[in-house]
Protein backbone atom coordinates (compact mmCIF):
# COMPACT_ATOMS: atom_id res chain seq x y z
CA UNK A 1 0.00 0.00 0.00
CA UNK A 2 1.86 3.59 -1.44
CA UNK A 3 1.25 6.29 0.93
CA UNK A 4 1.32 9.57 -1.13
CA UNK A 5 3.24 12.49 0.11
CA UNK A 6 0.06 14.35 0.53
CA UNK A 7 -1.46 11.50 3.09
CA UNK A 8 1.69 11.82 5.16
CA UNK A 9 1.63 15.77 4.83
CA UNK A 10 -2.15 15.03 6.62
CA UNK A 11 -0.64 12.97 9.50
CA UNK A 12 2.27 14.52 9.97
CA UNK A 13 -0.16 17.66 10.62
CA UNK A 14 -2.51 15.32 12.82
CA UNK A 15 0.81 14.23 14.75
CA UNK A 16 1.95 18.05 14.59
CA UNK A 17 5.10 17.03 13.28
CA UNK A 18 6.50 20.04 10.93
CA UNK A 19 8.53 17.70 8.55
CA UNK A 20 11.15 19.08 5.77
CA UNK A 21 9.84 18.56 2.18
CA UNK A 22 12.88 15.30 1.61
CA UNK A 23 11.59 13.36 5.45
CA UNK A 24 7.72 13.67 3.99
CA UNK A 25 9.07 11.74 0.64
CA UNK A 26 11.42 9.00 2.72
CA UNK A 27 8.69 8.39 5.28
CA UNK A 28 6.22 8.16 2.47
CA UNK A 29 8.43 5.14 1.39
CA UNK A 30 8.90 3.62 4.88
CA UNK A 31 5.68 4.02 6.07
CA UNK A 32 4.24 2.17 2.72
CA UNK A 33 6.81 -0.63 3.12
CA UNK A 34 5.51 -1.18 6.91
CA UNK A 35 2.07 -0.92 5.77
CA UNK A 36 2.75 -3.45 3.37
CA UNK A 37 3.84 -5.66 5.77
CA UNK A 38 1.54 -5.27 8.47
CA UNK A 39 -1.41 -6.28 5.87
CA UNK A 40 -0.49 -10.00 6.46
CA UNK A 41 -3.18 -9.43 9.63
CA UNK A 42 -5.85 -9.46 7.01
CA UNK A 43 -5.43 -13.41 6.23
CA UNK A 44 -6.78 -13.83 9.67
CA UNK A 45 -10.09 -14.33 10.84
CA UNK A 46 -10.79 -12.21 13.93
CA UNK A 47 -14.57 -12.79 13.44
CA UNK A 48 -15.94 -12.79 17.64
CA UNK A 49 -12.30 -12.59 18.55
CA UNK A 50 -12.56 -9.64 21.25
CA UNK A 51 -9.99 -7.51 20.75
CA UNK A 52 -7.17 -7.58 23.94
CA UNK A 53 -8.31 -4.32 25.73
CA UNK A 54 -6.77 -5.83 29.02
CA UNK A 55 -3.59 -6.98 28.89
CA UNK A 56 -4.36 -9.73 32.16
CA UNK A 57 -8.39 -9.66 32.75
CA UNK A 58 -8.69 -9.90 36.77
CA UNK A 59 -5.45 -8.07 37.34
CA UNK A 60 -4.91 -4.14 38.16
CA UNK A 61 -7.53 -1.18 37.90
CA UNK A 62 -8.56 -1.67 41.69
CA UNK A 63 -10.35 1.39 43.03
CA UNK A 64 -9.24 3.12 45.94
CA UNK A 65 -10.75 5.80 47.69
CA UNK A 66 -10.97 9.57 46.53
CA UNK A 67 -8.78 11.41 49.37
CA UNK A 68 -6.75 14.69 49.33
CA UNK A 69 -3.18 14.31 49.07
CA UNK A 70 -0.15 16.17 48.43
CA UNK A 71 1.07 16.68 45.18
CA UNK A 72 4.06 18.44 43.25
CA UNK A 73 4.14 22.13 44.40
CA UNK A 74 3.27 24.73 41.27
CA UNK A 75 7.75 25.41 41.89
CA UNK A 76 8.38 22.10 41.33
CA UNK A 77 5.56 21.36 38.23
CA UNK A 78 7.23 24.79 36.65
CA UNK A 79 11.01 23.85 37.10
CA UNK A 80 11.03 22.03 33.83
CA UNK A 81 9.11 24.24 31.70
CA UNK A 82 10.76 26.35 28.94
CA UNK A 83 9.05 29.34 29.77
CA UNK A 84 6.94 30.40 32.34
CA UNK A 85 5.54 33.66 33.94
CA UNK A 86 4.47 33.32 37.61
CA UNK A 87 2.55 30.12 38.70
CA UNK A 88 1.46 29.55 34.62
CA UNK A 89 3.10 28.25 31.55
CA UNK A 90 4.07 30.65 28.96
CA UNK A 91 2.99 29.90 25.73
CA UNK A 92 2.55 31.10 22.26
CA UNK A 93 -0.33 33.73 21.34
CA UNK A 94 -3.58 31.76 21.28
CA UNK A 95 -6.19 33.55 19.61
CA UNK A 96 -4.41 36.19 16.69
CA UNK B 1 56.92 -6.17 35.61
CA UNK B 2 56.30 -5.80 39.17
CA UNK B 3 54.22 -7.72 41.42
CA UNK B 4 52.70 -4.93 43.24
CA UNK B 5 50.58 -3.45 40.83
CA UNK B 6 49.83 -6.44 38.82
CA UNK B 7 48.34 -8.23 42.63
CA UNK B 8 46.61 -4.88 42.92
CA UNK B 9 44.91 -5.01 39.39
CA UNK B 10 44.10 -8.58 40.40
CA UNK B 11 42.26 -7.89 43.60
CA UNK B 12 40.67 -5.08 41.65
CA UNK B 13 39.37 -6.73 38.74
CA UNK B 14 38.45 -9.73 41.37
CA UNK B 15 35.57 -7.56 42.97
CA UNK B 16 34.19 -6.42 39.82
CA UNK B 17 34.16 -9.50 38.77
CA UNK B 18 31.75 -10.84 41.78
CA UNK B 19 28.42 -11.60 41.56
CA UNK B 20 25.65 -9.41 43.64
CA UNK B 21 25.44 -12.26 45.95
CA UNK B 22 29.09 -13.16 46.65
CA UNK B 23 29.45 -9.23 46.61
CA UNK B 24 26.64 -9.09 49.41
CA UNK B 25 28.17 -11.57 51.64
CA UNK B 26 31.96 -9.85 51.01
CA UNK B 27 30.36 -6.72 52.46
CA UNK B 28 28.25 -8.72 55.10
CA UNK B 29 31.49 -9.87 56.39
CA UNK B 30 32.92 -6.37 56.54
CA UNK B 31 35.30 -7.71 53.92
CA UNK B 32 35.06 -5.02 51.61
CA UNK B 33 33.13 -1.47 52.06
CA UNK B 34 30.60 -0.02 49.59
CA UNK B 35 32.40 3.16 49.17
CA UNK B 36 35.91 0.88 48.18
CA UNK B 37 33.34 -1.26 45.22
CA UNK B 38 31.95 1.89 44.34
CA UNK B 39 35.15 3.53 43.61
CA UNK B 40 36.36 0.70 41.72
CA UNK B 41 33.20 1.02 39.62
CA UNK B 42 32.99 4.60 39.07
CA UNK B 43 36.96 4.02 37.68
CA UNK B 44 35.98 1.41 35.86
CA UNK B 45 33.43 3.51 33.95
CA UNK B 46 35.96 6.08 33.51
CA UNK B 47 38.57 3.64 32.12
CA UNK B 48 36.02 2.27 29.81
CA UNK B 49 32.86 3.90 28.92
CA UNK B 50 34.49 6.44 26.52
CA UNK B 51 34.85 3.25 24.33
CA UNK B 52 32.13 1.14 25.29
CA UNK B 53 28.99 4.35 25.40
CA UNK B 54 27.13 2.22 28.13
CA UNK B 55 26.21 5.67 30.51
CA UNK B 56 24.72 8.42 29.30
CA UNK B 57 25.27 10.24 32.62
CA UNK B 58 27.96 9.28 35.70
CA UNK B 59 26.62 10.48 38.96
CA UNK B 60 30.29 10.14 41.17
CA UNK B 61 28.81 12.20 44.16
CA UNK B 62 26.00 10.75 44.32
CA UNK B 63 27.05 7.37 44.41
CA UNK B 64 29.83 7.96 46.70
CA UNK B 65 27.67 9.52 48.98
CA UNK B 66 25.47 6.43 48.76
CA UNK B 67 27.96 4.19 49.30
CA UNK B 68 29.04 5.92 52.85
CA UNK B 69 25.99 6.08 53.93
CA UNK B 70 25.77 2.18 53.44
CA UNK B 71 28.87 1.94 55.30
CA UNK B 72 27.49 3.41 57.93
CA UNK B 73 24.43 1.75 58.42
CA UNK B 74 26.52 -1.04 58.04
CA UNK B 75 28.74 -0.23 60.99
CA UNK B 76 26.04 0.15 63.42
CA UNK B 77 24.13 -3.05 61.91
CA UNK B 78 21.16 -1.23 60.55
CA UNK B 79 21.98 -2.95 56.93
CA UNK B 80 19.09 -3.46 55.14
CA UNK B 81 19.63 -6.28 53.61
CA UNK B 82 21.62 -7.84 50.03
CA UNK B 83 21.56 -4.87 48.32
CA UNK B 84 22.99 -2.54 50.60
CA UNK B 85 25.65 -1.11 48.90
CA UNK B 86 25.78 -2.48 45.94
CA UNK B 87 26.56 -0.43 42.87
CA UNK B 88 24.28 -0.34 40.57
CA UNK B 89 22.69 1.07 37.08
CA UNK B 90 19.41 2.58 35.63
CA UNK B 91 18.44 2.97 32.24
CA UNK B 92 17.77 6.71 31.20
CA UNK B 93 14.05 5.62 31.15
CA UNK B 94 13.35 5.49 34.78
CA UNK B 95 12.78 8.97 36.49
CA UNK B 96 15.62 10.05 39.21
CA UNK B 97 14.65 12.97 41.08
CA UNK B 98 17.36 16.03 40.73
CA UNK B 99 19.25 13.80 38.23
CA UNK B 100 18.55 14.40 34.25
CA UNK B 101 16.42 12.04 32.19
CA UNK B 102 16.00 11.85 28.58
CA UNK B 103 14.78 8.44 27.40
CA UNK B 104 17.92 9.04 24.73
CA UNK B 105 16.15 12.20 23.48
CA UNK B 106 16.97 15.33 22.66
CA UNK B 107 13.42 16.56 22.82
CA UNK B 108 14.10 15.76 27.30
CA UNK B 109 17.71 16.95 27.36
CA UNK B 110 18.09 19.05 30.40
CA UNK B 111 14.54 17.45 31.81
CA UNK B 112 15.42 16.84 36.02
CA UNK B 113 12.42 15.08 37.13
CA UNK B 114 10.73 16.22 40.79
CA UNK B 115 10.47 12.72 41.77
CA UNK B 116 11.79 8.78 41.33
CA UNK B 117 10.53 5.79 39.88
CA UNK B 118 8.87 3.72 41.95
CA UNK B 119 11.47 1.18 41.24
CA UNK B 120 14.26 3.71 41.90
CA UNK B 121 12.84 4.10 45.02
CA UNK B 122 12.47 0.57 46.17
CA UNK B 123 16.28 0.38 44.93
CA UNK B 124 17.37 3.14 47.17
CA UNK B 125 15.09 1.72 50.28
CA UNK B 126 17.01 -1.21 49.94
CA UNK B 127 20.49 0.75 50.03
CA UNK B 128 21.51 0.19 46.50
CA UNK B 129 24.17 3.04 45.48
CA UNK B 130 23.14 4.07 42.00
CA UNK B 131 26.23 4.91 39.76
CA UNK B 132 24.40 6.75 36.65
CA UNK B 133 21.64 6.58 33.63
CA UNK B 134 22.22 4.05 30.86
CA UNK B 135 22.26 4.55 27.09
CA UNK B 136 18.88 3.39 25.46
CA UNK B 137 17.38 3.66 21.95
CA UNK B 138 15.41 6.92 22.02
CA UNK B 139 11.93 6.63 23.87
CA UNK B 140 13.30 2.78 24.19
CA UNK B 141 12.65 2.48 20.14
CA UNK B 142 14.88 0.54 18.65
CA UNK B 143 16.94 -2.52 18.51
CA UNK B 144 20.48 -1.32 18.70
CA UNK B 145 20.66 1.02 20.80
CA UNK B 146 22.12 3.23 17.53
CA UNK B 147 18.71 5.09 17.71
CA UNK B 148 20.31 7.04 21.19
CA UNK B 149 20.51 11.21 20.34
CA UNK B 150 23.32 10.79 22.05
CA UNK B 151 25.74 8.59 21.65
CA UNK B 152 25.48 4.96 20.18
CA UNK B 153 26.43 2.25 22.37
CA UNK B 154 28.89 -0.53 21.88
CA UNK B 155 29.27 -4.56 22.69
CA UNK B 156 31.60 -5.55 25.30
CA UNK B 157 32.37 -8.60 23.30
CA UNK B 158 33.01 -6.51 19.73
CA UNK B 159 33.34 -3.18 20.03
CA UNK B 160 32.11 -2.97 16.15
CA UNK B 161 28.78 -4.71 16.94
CA UNK B 162 25.70 -3.64 18.39
CA UNK B 163 24.76 -4.55 22.58
CA UNK B 164 21.11 -5.17 21.08
CA UNK B 165 18.45 -2.60 22.17
CA UNK B 166 16.63 -0.87 23.83
CA UNK B 167 17.98 -1.28 26.96
CA UNK B 168 21.76 -2.08 25.52
CA UNK B 169 23.40 0.00 28.11
CA UNK B 170 21.47 -2.00 30.51
CA UNK B 171 23.19 -4.53 29.72
CA UNK B 172 26.64 -3.53 28.32
CA UNK B 173 27.41 -2.21 31.79
CA UNK B 174 26.66 -5.21 33.88
CA UNK B 175 28.57 -7.83 30.78
CA UNK B 176 31.47 -4.84 30.80
CA UNK B 177 31.79 -5.57 34.94
CA UNK B 178 30.71 -1.39 34.98
CA UNK B 179 27.74 -2.37 37.62
CA UNK B 180 26.70 -5.20 39.09
CA UNK B 181 23.07 -5.61 37.90
CA UNK B 182 20.99 -2.84 36.49
CA UNK B 183 16.96 -2.26 35.30
CA UNK B 184 15.70 -2.07 31.88
CA UNK B 185 12.72 -1.74 29.96
CA UNK B 186 10.83 -4.34 27.71
CA UNK B 187 8.00 -3.61 25.68
CA UNK B 188 8.63 -5.93 22.45
CA UNK B 189 11.82 -7.35 23.57
CA UNK B 190 14.15 -4.69 24.96
CA UNK B 191 15.79 -6.63 28.12
CA UNK B 192 15.75 -9.93 26.63
CA UNK B 193 17.46 -9.44 23.05
CA UNK B 194 20.23 -7.04 24.58
CA UNK B 195 20.87 -9.56 27.30
CA UNK B 196 21.19 -12.53 24.88
CA UNK B 197 23.69 -10.18 22.85
CA UNK B 198 25.84 -9.03 25.69
CA UNK B 199 26.25 -12.49 27.53
CA UNK B 200 24.01 -11.67 30.85
CA UNK B 201 20.74 -12.69 32.54
CA UNK B 202 17.63 -10.28 31.92
CA UNK B 203 13.77 -11.01 33.16
CA UNK B 204 11.12 -9.53 31.34
CA UNK B 205 8.20 -9.65 34.54
CA UNK B 206 4.92 -10.19 34.08
CA UNK B 207 2.79 -6.98 32.96
CA UNK B 208 1.55 -5.36 36.34
CA UNK B 209 4.46 -7.48 38.34
CA UNK B 210 6.60 -4.31 38.55
CA UNK B 211 5.63 -0.20 38.81
CA UNK B 212 5.95 1.87 35.83
CA UNK B 213 5.15 4.92 38.43
CA UNK B 214 7.75 7.27 37.09
CA UNK B 215 8.41 5.19 34.22
CA UNK B 216 8.54 7.17 30.64
CA UNK B 217 6.17 5.90 28.92
CA UNK B 218 6.38 4.06 25.45
CA UNK B 219 3.50 1.74 24.60
CA UNK B 220 1.19 1.41 27.66
CA UNK B 221 -0.32 -2.08 27.24
CA UNK B 222 3.29 -3.65 26.76
CA UNK B 223 5.83 -1.81 28.76
CA UNK B 224 7.39 -3.39 31.76
CA UNK B 225 10.79 -2.52 33.72
CA UNK B 226 13.16 -5.38 34.73
CA UNK B 227 16.31 -6.49 36.28
CA UNK B 228 19.64 -7.65 34.13
CA UNK B 229 22.51 -8.93 35.97
CA UNK B 230 25.33 -11.69 35.42
CA UNK B 231 23.67 -14.68 37.20
CA UNK B 232 19.85 -15.88 37.47
CA UNK B 233 20.37 -15.43 41.54
CA UNK B 234 21.39 -11.62 40.93
CA UNK B 235 18.22 -11.11 38.42
CA UNK B 236 15.95 -13.21 41.00
CA UNK B 237 17.41 -10.89 43.51
CA UNK B 238 16.88 -7.56 41.80
CA UNK B 239 13.16 -8.93 40.60
CA UNK B 240 12.53 -8.98 43.98
CA UNK B 241 13.54 -5.77 45.04
CA UNK B 242 11.38 -3.94 42.45
CA UNK B 243 8.30 -6.08 42.27
CA UNK B 244 4.69 -5.39 44.36
CA UNK B 245 1.82 -3.76 44.01
CA UNK B 246 1.85 -0.16 43.81
CA UNK B 247 -1.26 2.60 44.07
CA UNK B 248 0.29 4.87 41.59
CA UNK B 249 0.09 2.32 39.00
CA UNK B 250 -3.27 0.87 37.99
CA UNK B 251 -2.08 -1.67 36.19
CA UNK B 252 -0.02 -2.83 39.08
CA UNK B 253 -1.28 -6.72 40.19
CA UNK B 254 -1.84 -6.62 44.27
CA UNK B 255 -0.57 -10.23 44.46
CA UNK B 256 1.66 -10.98 46.61
CA UNK B 257 5.35 -11.07 45.43
CA UNK B 258 6.88 -14.52 45.98
CA UNK B 259 10.96 -15.00 47.34
CA UNK B 260 12.29 -15.74 43.85
CA UNK B 261 15.36 -17.21 45.45
CA UNK B 262 13.56 -20.07 46.83
CA UNK B 263 13.95 -23.12 44.95
CA UNK B 264 15.86 -21.88 42.35
CA UNK B 265 18.29 -24.34 42.96
CA UNK B 266 15.26 -27.39 42.57
CA UNK B 267 16.46 -28.48 39.40
CA UNK B 268 14.67 -28.86 36.19
CA UNK B 269 13.33 -32.39 36.87
CA UNK B 270 10.09 -33.32 36.37
CA UNK B 271 9.39 -30.21 34.52
CA UNK B 272 7.75 -29.64 31.17
CA UNK B 273 9.30 -27.44 28.54
CA UNK B 274 7.44 -26.77 25.59
CA UNK B 275 9.39 -26.29 21.80
CA UNK B 276 7.57 -24.30 19.60
CA UNK B 277 7.58 -25.83 15.98
CA UNK B 278 7.28 -22.66 14.41
CA UNK B 279 10.67 -21.49 16.63
CA UNK B 280 12.51 -24.28 15.19
CA UNK B 281 11.85 -23.74 11.19
CA UNK B 282 15.22 -22.25 10.21
CA UNK B 283 14.19 -18.61 10.64
CA UNK B 284 17.58 -18.46 13.60
CA UNK B 285 21.03 -18.48 12.16
CA UNK B 286 22.13 -22.18 12.76
CA UNK B 287 24.72 -21.17 15.45
CA UNK B 288 22.51 -19.76 17.57
CA UNK B 289 19.86 -22.71 16.85
CA UNK B 290 22.89 -24.86 17.60
CA UNK B 291 23.43 -23.26 21.07
CA UNK B 292 19.73 -23.13 21.76
CA UNK B 293 19.07 -27.38 20.83
CA UNK B 294 22.26 -28.28 22.85
CA UNK B 295 20.41 -26.17 26.38
CA UNK B 296 17.08 -28.07 25.67
CA UNK B 297 19.62 -31.19 25.38
CA UNK B 298 20.72 -30.05 28.50
CA UNK B 299 17.21 -30.07 30.22
CA UNK B 300 16.50 -33.37 28.92
CA UNK B 301 19.46 -34.78 30.43
CA UNK B 302 18.69 -32.91 33.69
CA UNK B 303 14.96 -34.87 33.76
CA UNK B 304 13.63 -32.04 31.77
CA UNK B 305 10.75 -33.73 29.14
CA UNK B 306 10.34 -32.03 25.88
CA UNK B 307 7.26 -31.55 24.73
CA UNK B 308 6.35 -30.47 20.82
CA UNK B 309 3.52 -27.21 21.43
CA UNK B 310 2.51 -25.07 18.44
CA UNK B 311 2.28 -21.09 18.39
CA UNK B 312 0.34 -21.12 14.84
CA UNK B 313 0.02 -17.09 14.96
CA UNK B 314 3.31 -16.03 16.39
CA UNK B 315 4.37 -15.17 12.73
CA UNK B 316 1.89 -12.24 12.97
CA UNK B 317 3.35 -11.00 16.22
CA UNK B 318 5.34 -8.16 14.53
CA UNK B 319 2.45 -7.13 12.35
CA UNK B 320 -0.14 -6.74 16.01
CA UNK B 321 2.96 -5.80 17.65
CA UNK B 322 3.88 -2.23 15.30
CA UNK B 323 0.25 -1.91 15.26
CA UNK B 324 -0.75 -1.46 18.40
CA UNK B 325 2.67 -0.35 20.14
CA UNK B 326 3.14 2.73 17.33
CA UNK B 327 -0.41 3.78 18.13
CA UNK B 328 -0.08 3.92 22.00
CA UNK B 329 3.39 5.62 21.33
CA UNK B 330 1.75 8.10 19.04
CA UNK B 331 -0.69 9.24 22.29
CA UNK B 332 1.99 8.72 24.90
CA UNK B 333 4.57 11.05 23.05
CA UNK B 334 1.95 13.73 22.34
CA UNK B 335 2.94 15.15 25.74
CA UNK B 336 6.23 16.40 24.40
CA UNK B 337 4.70 19.50 22.98
CA UNK B 338 7.28 22.50 24.28
CA UNK B 339 4.99 23.56 27.51
CA UNK B 340 5.47 21.94 30.27
CA UNK B 341 9.15 20.28 30.12
CA UNK B 342 11.76 19.29 27.53
CA UNK B 343 12.76 21.15 24.88
CA UNK B 344 10.74 24.18 23.13
CA UNK B 345 11.70 25.40 19.28
CA UNK B 346 10.74 29.03 17.99
CA UNK B 347 7.49 29.20 15.92
CA UNK B 348 4.53 31.83 14.89
CA UNK B 349 2.16 31.14 17.22
CA UNK B 350 1.06 27.93 19.27
CA UNK B 351 0.97 25.42 16.32
CA UNK B 352 3.93 26.02 14.53
CA UNK B 353 5.24 25.88 17.76
CA UNK B 354 4.55 22.76 18.35
CA UNK B 355 5.26 21.51 14.76
CA UNK B 356 8.92 22.89 14.89
CA UNK B 357 9.41 21.38 18.72
CA UNK B 358 8.40 17.67 17.89
CA UNK B 359 10.26 17.70 14.58
CA UNK B 360 13.77 19.19 15.83
CA UNK B 361 13.31 17.26 19.37
CA UNK B 362 12.72 13.79 17.83
CA UNK B 363 14.58 11.28 16.16
CA UNK B 364 13.62 9.46 13.37
CA UNK B 365 12.89 6.54 14.52
CA UNK B 366 10.15 7.83 17.35
CA UNK B 367 8.84 10.27 14.13
CA UNK B 368 8.48 7.01 11.82
CA UNK B 369 6.56 5.30 14.53
CA UNK B 370 4.52 8.73 15.84
CA UNK B 371 3.42 8.80 12.38
CA UNK B 372 2.92 4.91 11.78
CA UNK B 373 0.37 5.24 15.01
CA UNK B 374 -1.33 8.36 14.27
CA UNK B 375 -2.27 6.77 11.17
CA UNK B 376 -3.70 3.50 12.42
CA UNK B 377 -5.84 5.49 15.01
CA UNK B 378 -6.73 8.35 12.62
CA UNK B 379 -10.54 8.48 10.97
CA UNK B 380 -11.27 5.36 8.77
CA UNK B 381 -8.22 2.97 9.90
CA UNK B 382 -8.68 2.34 13.21
CA UNK B 383 -10.73 -0.65 12.91
CA UNK B 384 -8.31 -1.96 10.30
CA UNK B 385 -5.44 -1.69 12.38
CA UNK B 386 -5.34 -0.91 15.93
CA UNK B 387 -8.74 -2.68 16.26
CA UNK B 388 -7.65 -5.94 13.92
CA UNK B 389 -4.62 -5.93 16.20
CA UNK B 390 -5.81 -5.95 19.01
CA UNK B 391 -7.81 -9.18 17.97
CA UNK B 392 -4.38 -10.66 16.91
CA UNK B 393 -3.03 -10.11 20.26
CA UNK B 394 -5.98 -12.28 21.47
CA UNK B 395 -5.41 -15.12 19.61
CA UNK B 396 -1.35 -14.67 20.21
CA UNK B 397 -2.21 -15.23 24.34
CA UNK B 398 -4.80 -18.23 23.35
CA UNK B 399 -1.20 -19.72 21.41
CA UNK B 400 0.34 -19.36 24.74
CA UNK B 401 -2.47 -20.54 26.64
CA UNK B 402 -2.97 -23.49 24.91
CA UNK B 403 0.41 -24.67 24.75
CA UNK B 404 0.64 -23.97 29.20
CA UNK B 405 -1.77 -26.90 28.65
CA UNK B 406 0.89 -29.23 28.25
CA UNK B 407 4.52 -27.82 29.34
CA UNK B 408 5.63 -25.60 32.13
CA UNK B 409 7.37 -23.26 29.99
CA UNK B 410 8.36 -22.34 26.58
CA UNK B 411 12.05 -22.38 25.13
CA UNK B 412 13.64 -21.02 22.04
CA UNK B 413 15.62 -18.46 20.64
CA UNK B 414 16.03 -15.10 22.15
CA UNK B 415 16.89 -13.47 18.37
CA UNK B 416 17.47 -14.87 15.13
CA UNK B 417 21.01 -14.03 15.16
CA UNK B 418 23.73 -12.84 17.98
CA UNK B 419 24.77 -9.54 18.03
CA UNK B 420 24.91 -8.06 14.39
CA UNK B 421 27.50 -5.23 13.38
CA UNK B 422 27.03 -1.27 13.93
CA UNK B 423 24.97 -0.21 10.88
CA UNK B 424 23.99 -2.88 9.72
CA UNK B 425 20.38 -2.76 9.87
CA UNK B 426 19.75 1.07 10.91
CA UNK B 427 18.97 2.31 7.15
CA UNK B 428 16.39 -0.28 7.09
CA UNK B 429 13.59 -0.10 10.14
CA UNK B 430 11.61 -3.26 8.64
CA UNK B 431 14.81 -5.55 8.98
CA UNK B 432 15.34 -3.96 12.62
CA UNK B 433 11.71 -5.02 13.22
CA UNK B 434 12.07 -8.10 12.04
CA UNK B 435 14.88 -9.03 14.69
CA UNK B 436 12.63 -9.32 17.64
CA UNK B 437 10.43 -11.99 16.01
CA UNK B 438 10.74 -14.25 18.80
CA UNK B 439 10.29 -12.05 21.67
CA UNK B 440 7.50 -10.44 20.87
CA UNK B 441 4.56 -12.34 21.40
CA UNK B 442 5.05 -12.35 25.46
CA UNK B 443 5.07 -8.83 25.58
CA UNK B 444 1.42 -9.35 23.24
CA UNK B 445 -0.07 -11.79 25.53
CA UNK B 446 1.98 -10.16 29.14
CA UNK B 447 3.32 -13.12 29.83
CA UNK B 448 6.84 -13.63 31.98
CA UNK B 449 10.06 -13.96 29.78
CA UNK B 450 13.80 -14.26 30.73
CA UNK B 451 16.88 -14.42 28.44
CA UNK B 452 19.52 -16.65 30.22
CA UNK B 453 23.42 -17.15 28.85
CA UNK B 454 23.33 -20.68 26.62
CA UNK B 455 26.98 -20.22 25.14
CA UNK B 456 29.15 -18.69 22.74
CA UNK B 457 29.10 -18.59 18.87
CA UNK B 458 31.93 -16.92 16.94
CA UNK B 459 33.15 -15.91 20.14
CA UNK B 460 29.55 -13.78 21.25
CA UNK B 461 27.10 -14.98 23.55
CA UNK B 462 23.89 -16.44 22.76
CA UNK B 463 20.76 -16.30 24.75
CA UNK B 464 18.35 -18.62 25.61
CA UNK B 465 14.41 -17.19 25.96
CA UNK B 466 12.34 -18.90 28.50
CA UNK B 467 8.43 -17.58 28.49
CA UNK B 468 6.53 -18.85 31.52
CA UNK B 469 2.59 -18.74 32.77
CA UNK B 470 1.33 -15.12 33.81
CA UNK B 471 3.10 -14.64 37.47
CA UNK B 472 5.39 -17.79 37.04
CA UNK B 473 8.40 -15.82 37.14
CA UNK B 474 9.71 -18.41 39.67
CA UNK B 475 9.85 -21.43 36.91
CA UNK B 476 11.79 -19.53 34.53
CA UNK B 477 14.64 -18.64 36.95
CA UNK B 478 14.41 -22.33 38.70
CA UNK B 479 14.69 -23.41 34.98
CA UNK B 480 17.57 -20.50 33.63
CA UNK B 481 19.46 -21.45 37.26
CA UNK B 482 19.69 -25.33 36.14
CA UNK B 483 21.31 -24.43 32.55
CA UNK B 484 23.57 -21.93 34.35
CA UNK B 485 25.33 -24.56 36.45
CA UNK B 486 25.87 -26.33 33.35
CA UNK B 487 27.56 -24.03 30.98
CA UNK B 488 27.83 -21.02 33.46
CA UNK B 489 27.79 -17.39 32.99
CA UNK B 490 29.08 -16.46 29.67
CA UNK B 491 32.54 -15.32 29.95
CA UNK B 492 33.71 -12.09 30.70
CA UNK B 493 34.23 -10.00 27.41
CA UNK B 494 37.99 -9.21 26.12
CA UNK B 495 36.91 -6.17 23.50
CA UNK B 496 36.43 -3.65 26.52
CA UNK B 497 39.96 -4.84 28.46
Amino acid sequence: MALSTEEVRHIASLARLQLEPEEEARLAGELSAILDYVRQLEELDVAGVEPMTHALAGEGTPLREDEVKESLSPQQALANAPAREGTCFRVPRIIE
Amino acid sequence: MLPGPEDHRVSEAGLLELSIGELAAKLARREAASEEVTRLALARIEATDGRLGAFLRVTPERALEEARASDRRRSRGEARGPLDGVPLALKDILLTEGVETTAGSRILRGFIPPYDAAVAERLRAAGAVTLGKLNMDEFAMGSSTENSAYRPCRNPHDLGRTPGGSSGGSAAAVAARQAFGSLGTDTGGSIRQPAGFCGVVGVKPTYGRVSRYGVIAFASSLDQVGPMARTVGDAALLLGAIAGHDPRDMTSSERPVPDYREGIESGVAGLRVGVPREWFQGGADAGVEGRVREALATFERLGARLVEVELPHAKYGIAAYYLVATAEASSNLARYDGVRFGLRAEGKGLREMYGHTRDQGFGPEPKRRIMLGTYALSAGYYDAYYLRAQKVRTLVRRDFDRAFESCDLVAGPVSPTVAFPLGEKISDPLQMYLADVYTIGCNLAALPGLSVPAGMHAGLPVGLQLIGRAFDESTLLRAARALEREVGPAPAPRAIG
